[in-house]
């Protein structure tokens, strides 16, 4: 029922000279998500991935599974010493990621552009 | 379309991940029908979506042999939904998740249905069934909300 989780990984850098690696979400993201977020994230190089920025442009369904596993990606990110932020999600996903506290450990932004100018 | 008279709707779930999504799109077909805004269907969708989840996984421990009721009552100013299983209900209420507890390592990332559920709906409640079974969740969402 659920619709599989999609990532793809693109590595771009930021107006400021940044290198930023964008993980681009698709599908659900739900309990079975998991390799799709955190596999995914944890196959990036620590040493050299300081900056990461999540698209959600094109997920539709975010449960409460699926913010945990984005959770457990920013607690490794905090130990690595790397800055995860990201963009595309919905007016209602954004109250959500607001409501759960996900706000004060993740940058949000409304789109692509708008990400890459502030980073 | 928007309903004039009460109308029940119900549903039957299996056990199984992903069929909550069932629930969150007849539940967002009564709230249209009712006149709801979109923003107060997708607070609906998320509360119902989450009331499921638990039910089949906490409820129903994810036993296929067992399912889920979702119970849609439509009144004139009001949508109240009950999802039911056959665990033994809730003791008492979690704790509000805690993000920086979280991000630190000092509570688990996950267990944030309930708090969702409770901020996305105007009233929540959680019934224990009285014989160890049959336990519910009971949510109501308002036409017009004092929260908006």
């Amino acid at each position: 029922m659920q619709t599989e989780t999609k990532t793809r990984m693109d590595q771009l850098t930021s107006p400021a000279g940044h290198p930023v690696t964008i993980l681009r979400f698709e599908g659900d993201i739900a309990s079975t998500s998991k390799e799709a977020v955190l596999g995914i994230y944890q196959s990036l190089p620590k040493a050299t991935t300081k900056i990461i920025l999540l698209d959600f442009t094109k997920v539709d369904y975010i449960n409460s599974s699926g913010i945990a596993l984005v959770i457990q990606m920013l607690i490794e990110a905090a130990n690595g010493g790397q800055k995860v932020y990201a963009y595309g999600l919905s007016p209602h996903f954004t109250k959500v990621f607001t409501m759960v506290g996900i706000t004060k450990y993740a940058g949000l932004f409304p789109d692509q552009n708008a990400a890459m100018a502030a980073l | 379309m928007i309903m004039q008279k009460s109308a029940n709707v119900e549903v039957r779930l299996p056990s199984r991940l992903g069929y909550e999504k069932v629930a969150m799109s007849t539940a967002a077909s009564v709230a249209k029908l009712m006149g709801f805004r979109e923003d107060r269907i997708e607070d609906l969708k998320t509360a119902v979506a989450e009331a499921c989840i638990n039910a089949i996984e906490h409820g129903n421990r994810l036993n296929e042999g067992l399912s889920v009721g979702v119970m849609l009552c439509a009144g004139e100013d009001s949508l109240e939904v009950k999802v039911m299983d056959d665990g033994k209900g809730l003791k008492s209420l979690p704790p509000k998740p805690d993000i920086d507890k979280k991000i630190h390592g000092e509570e688990d990332p996950r267990g944030m249905g309930m708090f969702l559920i409770q901020a996305l709906v105007d009233e929540a409640e959680w019934v224990a069934g009285g014989n160890g079974k049959s336990s519910y969740v009971r949510l109501v969402i308002r036409l017009d909300s004092p929260t908006e």
